[in-house]
């Protein structure tokens, strides 16, 4: 029982480590998506910025450089977006596919070439990474029955990064439903020609709601290579950024929900991780491919509105035109 | 003066040139920083592509592929649907073959099994497009994403089947048993060998002759037949649709129905035409292809192919790179596909302003303009 106990105390602790980049990617969408530009590519920004903040770490030795690398990269990104999408008014889709894979191919061209190591990077030292932050009388709270354990295992030994994603949603709740920012930056996505109107530049909000889409996924980012890893590795997004996008669906494009359904689906990933290859009694093995893919049949089946209606802001995808 | 004031050689020639000499010129400076000369980049990869022995047929090879799946992209936007889904319909696409030929190869001529396992991939790819097309249609549920998560989808009942129920006994690798002899479409050289003529060996096949009828079979239903009318009709407005007594609803999963069968077909071209076997990410990222061929080649399949010939050659000619240079490899060839998508797709117009310009500055003089 006990072991048991300790089993789920460990795979909630993984669940938070896997939904970390899943959180920020949501909150990055959400910033986006709530201005009116669908954003496809938290996933590439993702992977580019996991690739510049490693090679920070690298050349600099330095989480904090690495993390502005990150970040960096990731607005550059997202400044191309909308480029292509506010100035040029181009299709929001389109864009984001572009830039997926063109990171997918940018990554690993330059980590050949800056490194000779087939795409990765050299492997980071614990000095050149975000580490595990051990909270005060973790060690003595082992003791403790049950409090002590959740203590010690869950809430204590994460890195800087979890908790600025944690954070990102209390900032992201504040901003966009308690600001006048982000009573024009939800106005722009529903009905940017009322925000025109009040004399406010659509495509100055956009940009920003962007902006801040591209400082959120850059943390993400280097949140998978100098925190989570230990370096940068070839597709190392791994769809995640696409998972963040199924959970900014599921939560209906609201910052806690949104944060609900990552935390869900990194408790599928992590539980899916734990059950490899383990006999459970009477049900025995469980399929973990069967378990990963649950996330995108459950987007798909909230998004068909069989299970609640998820609806998105109203001008999402389209291209303001002002009117003359 | 806009776009529809330019003549149409500037539309739908000159504008795309440009932007893919824009894409590569980008893709050129970023040759040059990481240190090696783009032009002699270039210059391995057209040789790869095209001059080496039995280059062209490989070339021809990657085309196919590109041919169908862009196919697929394009019928879906003439409906203004954008089918992302394509990879996991080519991957759904051979899991048809791949079940027809399992099953049946034991008991039917090989002729028939082939026979019927190309109308499987495209019936399968159907399917798994008209899934989406359904929920768009009738649930309201958005293709873009929807198209997206069954890519995934498909990807995990991949994962799921080859490495449980379909994986070959004794096998260590997620794939299944080979097919029995004589199931596959005949390879050109092959053919062309027996008919006197010496060609070099490649993986080019009949799917390559498929693939040209399903692009005279696109333009015929787009540009020729009653329902090809009424899906761009439902593409510019579905009101229209309704006035003229069709359901868009219909019209809409007809559409995803054969885009996901074109894209299913791909399939053929790997599993029959090479693998003779089902295998994991056999699809390897040909479905996203497909979208920046649909997008260079206006979705007019004539466009279409020799936007997937440029592809195909980029594809084999990027394989080249890996044995000529220490730096650059087959990514490179990602990185381009990204930069083309960005500049033929997302910003398409960037330079008709400027093109408006000189044009309309160059026909004064005339006194017509």
């Amino acid at each position: 029982m006990a072991d048991l106990w300790l089993q789920f105390v460990l795979t909630i602790d993984a669940t938070l480590r896997v939904a970390t980049p899943l959180i920020l990617c949501a909150m990055a969408g959400l910033f986006s998506e709530r201005s009116g530009i669908i954003d496809i590519s938290l996933e590439g920004k993702m992977l580019m910025s996991a690739f510049a903040a490693a090679s920070m770490a690298t050349l600099t030795g330095s989480p904090f450089l690495s993390l502005a690398g990150g970040i960096l990269v990731s607005v550059a990104l997202s400044l191309i977006h909308g480029f292509a999408c506010i100035t040029h008014k181009g299709n929001q889709v389109i864009s984001g596919l572009a830039i997926n894979i063109l990171a997918s191919g940018l990554t690993v061209t330059l980590g050949i070439a800056l490194f000779a190591q087939g795409g990765q990077t050299p492997f980071l030292n614990k000095s050149e990474r975000f580490t595990d932050i051990v909270l005060p009388f973790a060690e003595q709270a082992e003791h403790v029955p049950v409090l002590g354990t959740i203590y010690k295992e869950i809430i204590s030994g994460h890195n800087l990064l979890v908790w600025v994603a944690l954070f990102s949603v209390i900032v992201t709740g504040y901003v966009v439903f308690r600001t006048t920012f982000g009573l024009r930056l939800r106005a722009v996505g529903e009905k940017p020609e009322a925000v025109d109107s009040a004399g406010v530049s659509v495509s100055g909000l956009r940009f920003q709601a962007v902006i801040i889409a591209g400082v959120l996924c850059g943390i993400a980012g280097t949140y998978l290579s100098t925190a989570h890893g230990a370096g940068f590795i070839r597709e190392m997004a791994a769809g995640k950024g696409y998972i963040a996008l199924a959970a900014l669906i599921f939560g209906k494009w609201r910052p806690v929900p949104a944060l609900l359904a990552c935390l869900m689906f990194g408790f599928m990933d992590a539980l899916a991780a734990r059950l490899q290859g383990v006999e459970i009694p009477v049900i025995g093995h469980i399929s973990t491919d069967l378990i990963l893919v649950l996330p995108y049949l459950l987007t798909v089946i909230l998004l068909a509105g069989f299970i609640g209606k998820a609806s998105p802001p109203r001008s999402i995808g389209v291209p303001y035109i002002k009117e003359r | 003066m806009n776009a529809s004031s330019l003549p149409r050689w500037i539309d739908i020639g000159l504008l795309p040139v440009l932007n893919l000499i824009a894409a590569l010129t980008v893709a050129g400076v970023i040759i040059a920083i990481i240190g090696e000369n783009p032009f002699v980049a270039m210059g391995v990869m057209i040789k790869g592509a095209f001059v080496y022995d039995g280059a062209l047929g490989y070339t021809l090879f990657y085309t196919t592929n590109f041919i169908f799946t862009g196919l697929a992209v394009a019928v879906a936007f003439h409906a203004m649907l954008f089918n992302i889904g394509g990879e996991g319909q080519a991957m759904i696409g051979g899991l048809g073959v791949g079940l027809v030929v399992l099953f049946l190869d034991s008991v039917l001529p090989p002729l028939l099994v082939v026979m019927l396992a190309v109308p499987a991939a495209a019936a399968f790819g159907a399917v798994w497009g008209v899934i989406p097309g359904w929920l768009q249609a009738r649930r309201g549920s958005h293709i873009v994403i929807t198209t997206i998560m069954f890519n995934f989808i498909a990807s995990s009942i991949m994962v799921w089947l080859l490495a449980g129920m379909l994986m070959a006994p004794g096998q260590m690798s997620p794939e299944t048993r080979s097919f029995a002899d004589g199931i596959n479409l005949p390879l050109v050289y092959e053919v062309l060998q027996m008919a006197g003529f010496s060609v070099s060996r490649s993986p080019l096949n009949l799917s390559f002759v498929i693939a040209l009828l399903a692009c005279f079979g696109v333009w015929y239903l787009i540009w020729r037949t009653k329902l090809g009318y009424i899906i761009r009709a439902t593409g510019h407005s579905e009101r229209a649709t309704i006035y003229a007594g069709h359901d868009p609803a219909k019209i809409i999963m007809l559409v995803m129905a054969i885009s996901g069968a074109l894209a299913g077909m791909m399939s053929l071209n790997e599993i029959l035409g090479v693998q003779q076997r089902v295998i994991l990410n056999f699809t390897s990222g040909y479905g996203f292809t497909g979208i920046a061929v649909a997008l260079m080649g206006r979705n007019h399949p004539i466009g279409i192919v020799l936007a997937s010939l440029l592809f195909g050659a980029l594809y084999q000619g990027g394989a080249e790179l890996d044995f000529e240079f220490q730096t650059i490899t087959r990514e490179m060839v990602l990185m381009i596909q990204g930069l083309i998508i960005l500049f033929s797709g997302a910003l398409a117009y960037l330079f008709m302003p400027a093109v408006v310009r000189i044009y309309s500055s160059l026909r004064k003089p005339t006194g017509s303009g």
